[in-house]
């Protein structure tokens, strides 16, 4: 029997996603027996010629990383879509839009300005600005334009299958792969995680008290945390609560608080939202002056919460205003 | 009639890396362009982020050295809060970075750059990866390889919570110690480490070395340029990874600058250009003369034979041995050999593992000391490192609270860009005469290309082993021939 196809492709990404595949280590040298690797352009040979007279639907899965933003990943994740049986969203950044996702709360035209005009190392007295048609000694020459906003891969195709973490550890992977190849999958939409929140599984949730009354948030950067202690209990922002667990809590584990990787839990559409919905709660006020004061301790509300999945929430966005110097 | 020669890694598809090349009318090349189609803007999308996630939010940068990313971060919070690391911590910071060089350059030498070498400049290129590595080394050797990795990198995870991003480091020091089991643990791995570096150089020895026709290559003049060199050096100015000054050397070798992180403006500055989103750094001193090398141009460049050019030696024994060896080879120091960054690359990787043990043979590292807790108030921080694939700056400015309101950044792909589009114009140049293209352009261009960064890291990412596609136009446009390869 023909063993199955498998493609790995990236979009707008660190790379840090084929890293973690590399981080099988022994593990990726029975995958490479099990199944056949169509497409992984780091580290094989590559053809998207083949890939296109593949018959539709002959890969068995596509697993791709990274966000859209290019109208040429468009191109390619269609192509994979048509070629594939499933395609699995694996990582943050296809699952969420992740990090470089927190470019839509800004502009291309900031971004462009802060880059080549406003730089304290850019010489640039003419004000030259990347041009997607230049001519130079007569020479013609193109650059793609950068989509104003950064989209997660569902915003673009149909996906079956999301691998959330940024990276996905590698223990998911594993069971993910394995999954598909014995034919033992959730429902299409699942994401290929455990159904519940970071703080069931924290190694500090024992100490996790039953009600909290937070009366202040405190920052890192000048208090250190006890790492035997949960860190809202100590008065950190930690999105555990509003988080998926299955990330083996590596961030917990290094004594730094959850920043929300994951995505929401289930049932949670916005994990921003489902963050605030649980922190109400934590809060020590009685009055709304008090609430106030409390939230205002709270350093990057909007940065923090949507660390990870700002595309992906119900404000993309495009609505919050950014104050900028 | 003008022809124009687009070089198309399967990248451009996703928007990471074109290269073209213009023929003028009597069929040679009149010049080259690198183009970095792409744009992220994490200067502008950090502002208003407090500056202490910045260590977590900038490794997204690149994951493939999302280290470097994380401590050049945290040692820019250093400076903007005013504060240094007790010993212990910056123990544990040098000794992650040594460890993670230690893992970089062998992904690069094993898995994307070496098997030029390893498998052969000639082999088929569906030979040349990782898989044509193993078919000649050995299953033996591959099984080393990845155990290197493996244990490295499960290092890394215990110590700085993922090893793909970590999160570890803060202002003043790092969030998480090792105590004394895990050092007992940690220390084989480091033995290991200086072992298999070692060997890694004997094979580039028996493979590369040991065939003449290798060596010519290395030191043919397609493969070679002229340029200033930037690296960190410490107090004594041997190469330095996590810290020190940044020198800078003449074409001759002659040492033009050396600063601290503070001053880099005085000494760096970025061209911009129309078409390309990445801007080229060059020396503010010698000035941007255009993508040329030599003394009077201010192109310089960095990464492992940049670092071995500008140090007076290596900081560690075994390491120092190998680098007196290369440059006697190479016929002295400065190297301008492009290819001989390969060389530099294992070399470095030796003292990374040498200075890993040295860290972890040094009791001190379990201190329970490992923060210094900031009082100053903020308000501008730069820090430098020196990424394995370059020098890396980010310079920070916050409000009194410590939010950012502005956030520069130069990568080590941006100081290489100008030296890569320099590189791929001579190789183009070396091989197309009169209109005539040989079928070795492909490889050759790769191989230039390659030798500073498999994947571009911080900029594209995704070189690699794409098999590469050129199509040569009449001047109107019109397809006149495809190489493929």
């Amino acid at each position: 029997m023909a063993k199955p196809k498998v493609a790995f492709y990236w979009c707008a990404s660190c790379g840090g996603c084929e890293e973690a595949v590399v981080d099988l280590h022994e593990k990726i040298l029975d995958v490479v027996q099990a199944v056949d690797i169509v497409l992984w352009p780091v580290a094989l040979d590559f053809k998207r010629k083949d890939i296109e007279a593949m018959p539709e639907g002959s890969i068995a899965v596509s697993f791709i990383n990274g966000a859209v933003r290019l109208s040429e990943q468009l191109e390619w994740v269609r192509l994979l879509r048509q070629r594939s049986g499933l395609v699995v969203a694996f990582g943050s950044c296809a699952h969420l839009g992740g990090i470089p996702g927190l470019a839509n709360y800004t502009t291309r035209e900031r971004i462009f300005e802060n880059k080549y005009l406003k730089s304290v190392s850019v010489d640039n007295p003419e004000r030259r600005l990347p041009q997607t048609r230049s001519t130079v000694n007569g020479y013609e020459l193109h650059l793609p334009e950068v989509w104003p906003m950064v989209k997660p891969l569902d915003e673009v195709i149909d996906v079956d299958y999301y691998l959330p973490g940024c990276p996905p550890p590698v223990s998911l992977i594993a069971a993910a792969v394995g999954a598909i190849l014995s034919g033992q999958l959730p429902p299409k939409g699942s994401v290929l995680a455990p159904n519940k929140a970071l703080c069931e599984s924290c190694p500090l949730n024992e100490t996790k008290p039953e009600k909290m009354s937070i009366p202040h948030f405190k920052r890192l950067a000048t208090t250190s945390a006890d790492p035997k202690t949960c860190f809202l209990a100590q008065g950190y922002v930690c999105m555990g609560p509003a988080t998926r667990g299955g990330c083996g809590e590596r961030c917990i584990r290094g004594n730094m608080p959850c920043r929300g990787c994951f995505g929401p839990p289930p049932q949670a559409l916005d994990q921003g939202a489902k963050f605030l919905g649980s922190l109400a709660s934590l809060f020590d006020a009685r009055t709304e002056a008090d609430a106030q004061a409390v939230a205002d301790s709270i350093a990057d509300p909007t940065g923090t919460f949507y660390r990870f999945s700002l595309p992906k929430s119900l404000l993309k966005g495009r609505t919050i205003p950014q104050t900028e110097s | 009639m003008s022809q124009r020669i687009t070089i198309n890694p399967i990248t451009r598809l996703e928007g990471h890396g074109v290269i073209e090349i213009f023929l003028d009318d009597r069929g040679n090349v009149d010049r080259a362009f690198m183009q970095i189609p792409e744009l992220r803007g994490f200067e502008t999308f950090c502002i208003d982020r407090p500056a202490e996630e910045m260590p977590r939010i900038t490794p997204r940068i690149c994951g493939v050295c999302p280290t470097a990313h994380h401590l050049a971060s945290t040692k820019a919070l250093d400076d903007l809060w005013k504060v240094q690391p007790p010993p212990a911590a910056r123990k544990l910071r040098e000794l992650a970075y040594n460890a993670f060089y230690v893992e970089d350059h062998y992904i690069h030498f094993f898995f994307l750059g070496g098997p030029d070498f390893v498998v052969g400049p000639d082999a088929p290129a569906a030979e040349r990866n990782i898989l044509g590595v193993i078919a000649r080394v050995g299953n033996d050797i591959a099984g080393q390889v990845i155990r290197v990795r493996r244990e490295i990198r499960q290092m890394l995870e215990t110590m700085m919570g993922k090893v793909i991003h970590p999160v570890f480091g803060l202002p003043g020091g790092v969030s998480r110690g090792i105590s004394e089991e895990e050092r007992q643990q940690f220390l084989p791995t480091a033995r290991f480490a200086v072992d298999f570096a070692q060997f890694a150089l004997k094979l580039f020895d028996d493979v590369v070395l040991k065939n003449k026709k290798y060596v010519d290559l290395v030191l043919s003049q397609g493969y070679t340029n002229q340029t200033y060199y930037m690296g960190l050096v410490d107090e004594k100015n041997r190469v330095n990874f996590y810290d020190g000054q940044v020198r800078v050397v003449d074409p001759a070798g002659k040492q033009f600058a050396l600063f601290p992180a503070r001053q880099y403006t005085d000494h760096i500055a970025e061209h911009v250009e129309p078409w390309t989103y990445i801007t080229f750094p060059y020396l503010k001193k010698v000035g941007w003369k255009g993508f040329v090398d030599g003394m009077d141009s201010g192109v310089y460049r960095v990464a492992p034979l940049a670092r071995l050019n500008v140090a007076d030696g290596m900081a560690t024994p075994l390491a120092e041995e190998h680098r007196a060896k290369m440059f006697a080879t190479l016929g002295g120091k400065p190297a301008h050999a492009t290819l001989a960054y390969h060389w530099a690359r294992l070399i470095e990787a030796l003292q990374g593992a040498e200075r890993m043990l040295q860290l972890l043979e040094d009791p001190e590292i379990t201190s329970p000391e490992i923060r210094c807790l900031p009082t100053a108030t903020p308000d501008e921080g730069v820090g430098i490192i020196e990424a394995p694939r370059g020098t890396l700056i980010h310079h920070y400015w916050t409000d009194s609270n410590g939010m950012l309101t502005r956030v520069n950044l130069i990568v080590a792909t941006n100081h290489n860009a100008a030296p890569m589009a320099i590189s791929i114009e001579r190789a183009a140049k070396a091989l197309i005469h009169d209109g005539q293209v040989s079928d070795g352009l492909l490889n050759a261009v790769e191989m230039a290309f390659r030798a500073y960064d498999p994947c571009m890291a911080c900029a594209t990412h995704a070189i690699g082993h794409a098999p590469l596609e050129l199509r040569i136009r009449e001047g109107d446009g019109r397809l006149r021939q495809v190489v493929r390869r």
